[in-house]
């Protein structure tokens, strides 16, 4: 691998590791929400939440560049907030891929959350525990598998990210450039045995990944993907 | 009951679109076409359709990215591309059909922003822009945006501009790369960027720059851009295409996108 692939590589597991974080925060009330509200708009909500798993990323990706532009709403905003705008800046891949992998962590926990059911939360309040207290020291507890699924998911979806980065990233080395555009870039120019190893090094780490998801839930049988 | 009909409305519905897409291919050229080139070529072609009936069907990219396509088989009758390089490639390689290359028009290459006051507007004297210059000198812009000049023959003659200038190395970090000239058109028109390098034909209709403010570099800045098309498959309709780039009523129309005519 050349400097630049491993760049690319080390770009890519920090974009991960970021947005794995940061779908956390957005996702746990989200999940919570939806699988305690009895809402009308809960249908809705969850088709959105579902909305990345079907719509090409290269929608995604075009109604970011207006959106991240100085006219868009996220562009506006940080412009206001004294920053420049967001396209080609690594923030501004962070939304995207938290748009992009968010159903892969908002859905293993809301199903996690659902499944502990209302039982332990009704006992833990006669305990006079708070809300609060009840869902960091009942649900979270009990939803660990659900949490192992959505960040070793929610990573590993956004390893792969292209259709987003190519539109919104710019290609800037060590910003930008993550590995699935170092690739696209290596079979553009037809140095295949650069695309190679790039590719390989994905598939084999996709399918460790999705391998330890699948013995985890096999063995504690308390998630369904 | 009820289930089953729907299914098979829903295998009936897949079948009618498998059989609708076999007949739309039956009778047309498909065009390879350097993403700057695009726009005339779809003008040229509805042209062109209206004279022969034929169809012409235009998938755009960077040249690299549609040269690696046709390498690997994909089923183009025309190539037309951005330099005069994987055409040549392509016949030394066999690939296309042999003593029809040809070069269809000269690209330019112009420095764009969509602000009307970043950039002068108009060509001067010796070619020299003080105000462009200015510009990048001082860096006043966050990100300008290029072709990716390993893919993409406008992004080879931006670099070129730019190191002749002597900026290429400071304005690195500023550099955003398009996947190819269409790309790094859109980041402009957007205003990610706030100024790019980009093939005139696309800020350059029916002889007049279409708006933004501009620097037309010199065309001693950069080596020509010589956009040369091949024969892929040799088929009646497709050496009809070619033919028709070659007349005058073609070459004008290229001309009034802002190319230049070889000969």
């Amino acid at each position: 691998m050349s400097p630049d692939d491993i760049t690319a590589l080390l770009v890519t597991l920090r974009l991960a590791g970021i947005t794995v974080v940061v779908l956390l925060i957005i996702g746990m009330p989200l999940a919570w929400w939806l699988s305690q509200t009895q809402s009308r708009f809960k249908t809705a909500i969850e088709a959105m939440v579902a909305l990345p798993l079907v719509l090409p990323p290269v929608v995604l990706g075009f109604y970011l560049l207006l959106a991240l532009g100085p006219n868009g709403i996220f562009g506006k905003a940080s412009i206001a907030l004294g920053g420049g705008t967001l396209a080609f800046s690594f923030t501004g891949l962070v939304i995207g891929s938290a748009f992009y992998s968010l159903p892969f962590v908002v859905q293993p926990l809301q199903g996690a959350f659902t499944s502990i059911g209302q039982r332990p939360l009704e006992v833990a309040a006669t305990l006079r525990a708070s809300p609060l207290d009840r869902f960091f020291t009942v649900v979270v507890p009990l939803a660990r598998n659900g949490f192992l699924t959505a960040i070793v998911l929610g990573f590993a979806h956004t390893l792969g990210e292209f259709g987003v980065v190519l539109m919104i990233g710019g290609n800037l080395p060590g910003v930008t450039q993550v590995v699935s555009i170092a690739i696209y870039d290596h079979v553009e120019t037809l140095q295949y045995g650069q695309a190679h190893v790039l590719s390989g090094l994905l598939l084999v780490l996709s399918f460790t990944i999705l391998l330890a998801v699948y013995a985890l839930n096999r063995r504690f049988a308390v998630v369904r993907i | 009951m009820k289930r089953s009909s729907g299914l098979s409305l829903l295998v009936m519905a897949l079948g009618c679109s498998v059989l609708l897409s076999a007949t739309v291919s039956a009778a047309e050229i498909r065009v390879a076409v350097a993403a700057n080139f695009t726009d005339v070529i779809k003008q040229l072609g509805a042209e062109f359709g209206k004279q022969s009936g034929h169809k012409v069907s235009v998938s755009s990219g960077a040249t690299g990215k549609l040269y690696a396509q046709i390498k690997n088989g994909a089923p183009y009758d025309v190539f037309l591309a951005a330099d005069e390089g994987r055409p040549t490639l392509l016949d030394e390689e066999g690939v296309s059909i042999a003593d029809t290359r040809f070069t269809y028009a000269l690209g330019t290459l112009v420095l764009w922003s969509a602000d009307e006051a970043l950039l002068d507007k108009g060509q001067f004297a010796k070619g020299q822009s003080d105000k462009a210059q200015d510009v990048l000198k001082k860096q006043a812009f966050s990100h300008i945006s290029i072709a990716n000049p390993k893919t993409a023959p406008y992004g080879r003659a931006a670099q070129q501009t730019l190191e002749k200038l002597g900026f290429w190395e400071q304005l690195q970090p500023k550099m955003v790369r398009g996947e190819n000239i269409g790309q790094a058109y859109q980041y402009v028109y957007s205003e990610n960027a706030q100024l790019g390098f980009v093939a005139k034909s696309q800020v350059f209709k029916d002889d007049a720059f279409t708006g933004g403010s501009y620097w037309e570099v010199p065309i001693d800045m950069y080596d020509p851009i010589v956009q040369q098309a091949v024969l892929l498959k040799d088929n009646a309709p497709a050496r009809e295409l070619l033919d028709y780039l070659r007349s005058p009523e073609a070459a004008a129309v290229i001309q009034s996108y802002g190319y230049s005519i070889s000969e």
